[in-house]
């Protein structure tokens, strides 16, 4: 059997693969890898389908043992990898003979790296998907020490030895952001917005929480009732207190708040990486892009 | 793209006729109260609206709801609040809540948590005014316009009547959401 062993998890690892979209109607969200690129991007290093669940970590500290031999790939921020006892570097194949520990240092700047093991993780899929919903509790528990995951049998060859470099998280995030559908209930809201947020530490894979002045509910809105509708991921949802909350991967399929706009899918995987402290300021706007 | 419905039922024949179509490009159909939510690539959108503006929302498609039964014992921790809001006895209040036939509306709150409209109006009442940290799964509520089993055990406001011995998510089934839009619920008392 292929797998690899958890030695430590650092602050958090969890199983995530491209989620399971298509569920809203029964109550469940898409949930998957926050930075779906850097979990694609590390897949194909590993040379496995973009799709295979690999490991989200958060913060580094992920300490690997490969039971057989396997390559791994880490994507995300710029983080120190050592593999059998030997530094190595982000977005390259490194091969694990069997033995060898993978490690994680902690990135200096961002939250979220992703680790790919060649075949992929094989988990028991729950509504189609190996994503661990920190939400709704659907998928695998958190990886613990001590766990041992198995890994499907590789597909294909690992690539992309060169030229491939993190990308580092800026300080201030500039968000483009489409009004609507509830923008009427707030006064001026594209003044309101144009302040600059501070991502707090309540943010998880839920919603990145921002804290600043709080958005004013426009005149004849200020008790206003607002009846449960769907809620899209990059929804930017403003509750009584009138603080945001970006909608990420874990969101809740409906909600009785109003949704001020929606973000840029193009601006998730940033606003994943966006630690506590981070700026954030939107660009609002009420015409349709295209992507 | 947000749907914006005048009423529930409206949503719900806006949510059948999308649903019924199953139009290429489109991931998610999310019902809500007044409303409902699709998510499509971008060309799927425009033969959403379409579809919508051409329907007869007064003759939605009936699709192929499944009709559930749920047992329940009636023995819930607000039966008598319920009784007593209502002015009818304890008995009364079972003999409504049974004799009713339910569709589910939409889901929310937690997976496989389904608004059922269909309440007869004695028993539509307030939440209580101080919710309940830990409601045990399987309670069977009651706020406002709707009813509705918790599917695990949760935080929780609605007055509580019952409690159903069914599993309602269970997401390594085939089918993991027992209630899914649009679905039938009638509910059987056991002792």
């Amino acid at each position: 059997m292929r797998a690899v062993e958890i030695l430590a998890t650092g602050p958090s690892a969890l199983v995530q693969d491209l989620g399971r979209p298509g569920n809203a109607h029964l109550g469940v969200p898409p949930s998957g890898a926050l930075d779906a690129p850097a979990l694609r991007l590390a897949n194909r290093l590993a040379g496995n389908p973009e799709q295979a669940a690999g490991i989200e970590s958060v913060l580094g500290g992920l300490r690997l043992r490969a039971l057989t031999s396997c390559t791994a790939a880490v994507t995300g921020p710029a983080v120190a990898v050592t593999a059998g006892g030997r530094g190595r570097g982000t977005h390259v194949p490194v091969h694990l003979a069997a033995g060898d520990v993978l490690e994680l240092g902690t990135p200096a700047t961002g939250l979220r790296c992703y680790v790919a093991l060649s075949g992929g993780i094989l988990a028991e899929p729950e509504l189609g998907s190996m994503a661990t919903d920190v939400l709704s509790g659907i998928g695998p528990p958190p990886l613990s020490a001590g766990e041992t995951l198995r890994l499907g049998d590789p597909s294909g060859i690992p690539v992309g030895e060169d030229a491939l470099s993190p990308s580092t998280p800026p300080s201030t995030l500039d968000v483009e952001l489409l009004l609507g559908p509830r923008d009427d209930w707030f006064g001026e809201p594209v003044s309101q917005l144009a302040r600059a947020w501070t991502v707090t530490p309540e943010s998880n894979r839920v919603g990145v929480r921002l804290d600043g002045p709080p958005l004013r509910r426009a005149e004849g809105f200020a008790d206003a009732e607002l009846p449960s509708e769907g809620i899209v991921t990059g929804a930017v949802q403003v509750p009584p207190d009138g603080l945001p909350v970006v909608f990420l991967a874990d969101h809740p399929t409906t909600g009785g708040y109003p949704v001020l706009g929606v973000v840029r899918a193009a601006a998730l995987p940033s606003l994943a990486q966006a630690r506590p402290g981070t700026s954030v300021r939107f660009r609002p706007s009420s015409t349709v892009w295209s992507e | 793209m947000l749907a914006e419905c005048a009423s529930l039922t409206e949503a719900m024949a806006v949510r059948a006729t999308i649903a019924e179509a199953g139009l290429p490009g489109v991931t998610e159909i999310v019902p809500g109260a007044r409303s409902v939510l699709v998510v499509a690539e971008r060309s799927a959108l425009d033969p959403v609206r379409r579809l919508v503006e051409a329907a007869d929302l007064q003759h939605p498609p009936e699709g192929s709801p499944r009709e559930i039964v749920l047992d329940v014992r009636y023995d819930g921790e607000d039966l008598d609040l319920v009784a007593r809001t209502a002015g009818i006895g304890a008995d009364d209040v079972i003999r409504l809540h049974t004799g009713a036939e339910y569709t589910v509306a939409f889901t929310g709150f937690a997976p496989g948590f389904g608004y059922l409209t269909g309440l007869p109006e004695p028993l539509r009442q307030p939440r209580l005014e101080t919710p309940r940290t830990r409601v045990p799964p399987g309670s069977l509520g009651v706020a406002g316009e709707f009813t509705g089993v918790y599917p695990r055990s949760s935080p929780g406001g609605w007055r509580l009547i019952g409690n159903v011995g069914t599993t309602l998510f269970d997401p390594k089934a085939t089918r993991p959401a027992l209630l899914a839009p649009g679905d039938k619920v009638r509910f059987r008392s056991v002792s």
